[in-house]
């Protein structure tokens, strides 16, 4: 039976092999859906449902549940009869971020959205990597 | 449960993402489901401040709304460990003020996704970022997710790359390990499933959002009077050593760097039991647990590469 699984985190990105220096074949976002083609340790590899972009991601950035993105008073049911799904938005997300702010407005967000701008490329730490003699023992 | 192989690892934590299990107190909540489903019905009758009053109609539509959350909330998602981390990287931006040197910072980025790539959880939901902090004391923190803080006086600690490299691992590896979330008491993931059950139901529009806020505020204290006053048991930073030993040896770093390090600061720390010392086990009991891994500590060979590109960071910190 085919597997499918569903991006859990905000942004990744589907690679041609299996490791983090591999070229980079698509995006996906929070919530996309993959069909599973093939398991290798930590890495999957997979078909996009949306771009039928083939390809490596990493399993950290999958779950098996199927994320419902907006989800209603119907969605919550549907969930209530199958651990398949997850339901994006619930619990502790920016509303009460927001609400938790107006609270305590001496806390430092912007530093906190500065800090998430910090971008580091797969580029930059090759380099680093290469730089600094570093020869990697397993993983990524 | 013995875990033999990385790949046995995961398989296992895949299983337990299956299953909605991250930590111990959370699978203690999904095993007394059945109760909490008990207990929204009892909340029906006693949070009278989200409606005022109930009928028999309402309290039914809560607990079937209930029964949707004990399947859906049985652990925080990564996007729930997202924002709950983003706070605590605010209250810990109000104990220490940011080092603004993005020269520095951006050396700390690069050498801290490097090592986040090769964690058991190299993609987080937000994914990790690293931050100096400009005091004197020594300190780390680690808020879920993925927001790594430094301070100055903890870099002064490190003699080389390998041991700031094993500051950061150690700080993932509270990370991957999900350490701050297990400090959030039970009670409060209660309470947040209660009141997801009553965002479900029908009649109560908004009002659940301030509910939610005070677990939030509550589920956020938990953790920072953990992370930041009291500290993790001895245990919890056994395993963050351990689990910064594996991604150091991962990355081809030498794992004597944490133990350097260590040395370096078990002579740095103030005595009276401030800053770091408050909330870490001592160096020395650290040490000691870390070459039962690595065998007895010994002198690092690095590039002049690496030697010099670290000592042209420590020179701007």
């Amino acid at each position: 039976m085919e597997k499918f699984m569903s991006v859990q985190v905000k942004e990744t990105f589907i690679r041609m092999s299996s490791s983090f220096i591999a070229k980079i074949k698509g995006k996906l976002l929070y919530g996309d859906q993959v069909a599973v083609i093939e398991e290798n340790d930590a890495w999957i590899k997979i078909k996009a449902f949306n771009s039928n972009i083939t390809g490596w991601m990493h399993s950290s950035a999958l779950t098996v549940k199927k994320i419902i993105l907006k989800p209603g008073e119907k969605d919550v049911k549907l969930a209530a009869n199958s651990d398949e799904y997850a339901l994006a938005g619930k619990g502790f997300n920016k509303d009460v971020e927001k609400e938790y702010k107006k609270k305590n407005p001496n806390l430092n967000f912007a530093w906190v959205d500065k800090m998430e701008s910090f971008k580091v490329s797969s580029r930059q730490i090759q380099q680093f990597q290469r730089k600094g003699k570093l020869v990697p023992q397993g993983g990524a | 449960m013995k875990i033999s192989s990385r790949r046995q690892f995961l398989g296992q934590s895949c299983r337990y993402a299956v299953l909605g299990i991250s930590t111990m107190p959370i699978l203690s909540l999904m095993l007394t489901g059945c109760k909490t489903m008990d207990t929204i019905g009892s909340l029906a009758e006693t949070v009278s401040p989200l409606s005022g009053k109930y009928n028999t109609d309402k309290k039914a539509s809560l607990i079937k709304a209930g029964s949707a959350v004990a399947k859906t909330f049985e652990s925080f998602t990564p996007e729930q460990e997202y924002y709950i981390g983003r706070t605590i990287g605010a209250v810990v931006l109000n104990k220490y003020s940011p080092y603004n040197n993005s020269q520095a910072n951006s050396y700390v980025n690069i050498l801290g996704q490097t090592l986040a790539q090769y964690s058991d959880i190299p993609e987080t939901f937000g994914g990790y970022h690293f931050l100096i902090q400009d005091s004197d004391e020594i300190n780390a923190f680690a808020a879920p997710g993925g927001l790594i803080f430094v301070t100055r006086g903890m870099l002064k600690c490190c003699e080389n790359e390998d041991a700031l490299a094993a500051v950061l691992a150690h700080e993932i590896g509270h990370v991957q390990a999900k350490h701050g979330l297990q400090a959030i008491k039970r009670s409060r993931v209660t309470n947040a499933l209660t009141t997801i059950g009553i965002e479900g139901a029908k009649n109560f529009g908004g009002e659940q959002l301030g509910q939610l806020t005070k677990t939030f505020e509550k589920s956020i204290s938990d953790i920072t009077n953990t992370m930041i006053n009291k500290g993790y048991s001895r245990a919890f930073e056994k395993n963050a050593d351990l689990g910064a030993v594996k991604i150091l040896q991962r990355v081809g770093y030498d794992p004597n760097g944490l133990t350097d390090m260590l040395n370096l600061m078990k002579t740095r720390l103030k005595p009276g039991k401030i800053d770091f010392a408050k909330t870490h086990p001592s160096p020395e009991k650290r040490i000691a647990d870390i070459e039962k891994v690595i065998g007895y500590s010994k002198k690092i060979n690095q590039p002049k590469s690496r030697i010099s590109r670290f000592k042209n960071f420590i020179g701007i910190i």
